[in-house]
């Protein structure tokens, strides 16, 4: 049993290093000098960072994926809850079909959904547009924004927000003195999360965005033309944004939402 | 308290139920459904017009390479997402029987945060390790070994696909081997079951649920994926979801890109109703 034991946890040790080898390497990597990137490695230089932080698109596109970002998560974690409560305080006719409308984009291909809104968009006039991306990424995100609070609600005693009534305290009173304090860790988590599941999309951004790149969409097109270190220095940036988003969403939540499962 | 429970509909309860309703009708359900018109319509003179027509259908549905990438990537999906489902089955059985409650909590923890980013410069990445020249076959080559050709092959896509389905289907199989009643696997251990017996005949029957799930989604993620097939795999022949690009973004040929993404969905319907009767099936009762 022992070996066994030990062959085990060699393997999970190797699943966790296939997982995040590609992350480790890109960040090594966006500091070597070759331009083919290899072992034995290059020179130390920050040569790929100044190249980035001197190209104006760039910065337009750091700048369109802040803004894409931000805005989508406001709207996704807004609809989320929304849903939410929606789904934890009443009951209703329809209440499947209602959970499938939020809850079944991410099941969907995002090749589909882009080549989808391309066409919608394109057909209702709203295509090319910064404000386009972030309509799509709500499609996209507003999912986890329920799941992560609808999570927070099934832990919440249903007695409260009835209590908070009996007590004279008005519906929208009861909501914001009762339900949204109990409801702000998994809020603050979906801003997060949602936010940098926006950040790292890049298929519908792509489809929809015209001219309008973001960062990932930025390093899709620097992709397709050649080898170019540049895109490890973005991804480097990339990944230390977005896993910081995750981390964040997580710490905010999940820790507590196991904790008082138990 | 069910009765202090206001069940008619008022502003309060509108406001939290609407806003939903409106936005995926415009930004969701809409788009969808002009995609299945869509594939209807017919292109004139590099311009789309409505239409309802089958020409779009018969043209794609006739052309040889359409099939041929079909079930190119029906089999590459089928593949990623056994592959996915073997590799992840030690691991998710490790950290379910073999870890402490908090090392568990750790191992998803970590899992999650790859899940949600950065897929496509994680591709890249790859790109860069696999290569003629790059950093496996540079190392295999101190042992004098290789050099192997990994990119544009079938094992470049599903060195892809792994990466953006492995981390899903451990945390997905782990919890659902997690949450198999303990007492079930003692007792089996109990009555002098070998370890392997006690996977087959105890083990996997009660996670089945989880671990078809984890295997359902892999496929679906493998489906629509186009960096790995691209980019790793050289995109010989073309997958759907390259047809899709292709199509729409070099022929200007919307209409035709609308067939192959309702031909997908249609079978991704298929895939999943099917993963879920099987999931969901109670065992035939003796």
């Amino acid at each position: 049993m022992r070996t066994g034991d030990w062959a085990l946890r060699g393997y999970v040790l190797f699943v966790f290093v296939f997982v995040f080898s590609p992350v480790v390497m890109s960040m090594i990597f966006s500091f070597n000098s070759d331009r083919f990137p290899t072992i034995p490695l290059g020179e130390f230089t920050t040569h790929w960072y100044e190249t980035i932080f001197a190209d104006e698109d760039f910065w337009k596109a750091a700048q369109n994926s802040l803004i894409v970002s931000i805005c989508a998560s406001l709207i996704a974690t807004f609809l989320g809850f929304c849903t939410a409560y929606s789904d934890y305080r009443y009951t209703f006719r329809g209440q499947g079909a209602y959970l499938g409308i939020i809850l079944l984009p991410p099941t969907i291909p995002l090749i589909i959904m882009a080549l989808a809104m391309l066409a919608w968009f394109s057909k209702v006039g709203i295509s090319g547009q910064v404000y386009s991306i972030i309509f799509a990424h709500t499609v996209l995100t507003a999912p986890f924004a329920m799941a992560i609070i609808r999570l927070r609600l099934n832990q919440m005693d249903e007695s409260l927000e009835a209590a908070a009534w009996n007590l004279g305290a008005s519906e929208w009173r009861a909501m914001r003195e009762v339900i949204l304090p109990f409801c702000l860790p998994a809020i603050v988590s979906s801003l997060f999360l949602t936010a940098a599941v926006s950040f790292d999309e890049f298929t519908m951004a792509w489809f929809v965005s015209g001219l309008n790149k973001t960062l990932p969409v930025h390093v899709l097109e620097i992709v397709q033309g050649t080898i170019d270190p540049q895109v490890n220095a973005i991804g480097t940036l990339v990944f230390l944004v977005s896993m910081t988003l995750v981390i964040i969403a997580q710490l905010a939540i999940f820790f507590r939402l196991n904790r008082s499962a138990k | 308290m069910a009765a202090s429970v206001i069940r008619r509909l008022n502003a309060y309860a509108l406001t939290f139920r609407l806003p939903i309703i409106i936005w995926q009708a415009i930004f969701f359900i809409g788009p969808l459904f002009f995609m299945i018109a869509m594939s209807f319509f017919l292109v004139k003179n590099y311009r789309m017009v409505e239409a309802f027509e089958f020409k779009n259908w018969d043209k794609m549905l006739s052309r040889n390479y359409v099939w041929d990438s079909y079930w190119y990537t029906l089999g590459l999906a089928a593949l990623s997402s056994a592959v996915a489902s073997l590799v992840a089955f030690p691991a998710a059985f490790a950290l379910a029987y073999r870890s402490s409650e908090s090392v568990r909590r750790w191992a998803i923890f970590l899992l999650i945060i790859p899940f949600f980013t950065s897929y496509l410069v994680r591709t890249f990445s790859w790109y860069v390790i696999l290569a003629e020249s790059g950093v496996i076959n540079a190392g295999l080559g101190y042992i004098g070994l290789g050099p192997y050709t990994m990119l544009n092959t079938m094992f470049g896509t599903i060195i892809g696909y792994m990466t953006l389905t492995l981390p899903l289907v451990v945390i997905l199989q782990t919890v659902s081997l997690a949450s198999v009643d303990r007492s079930l696997i003692q007792a089996s251990q109990n009555l002098g079951c070998p370890p392997w017996r006690t996977i087959f005949a105890v083990i996997l029957p009660a996670a089945k649920t989880g671990l078809i799930v984890a295997a359902l989604f892999a496929f679906i993620l493998s489906f629509g994926d186009f960096v790995a097939p691209y980019y790793l795999g050289g995109s010989k022949p073309p997958t759907l979801p390259i047809l899709i690009i292709d199509t729409t973004k070099a022929g200007q040929q919307w209409p035709r890109a609308a067939v192959v993404a309702v031909i997908m969905m249609v079978t991704l319907f298929v895939v999943a109703f099917t993963a879920i009767m099987l999931a969901y099936r109670k065992r035939g009762s003796k």
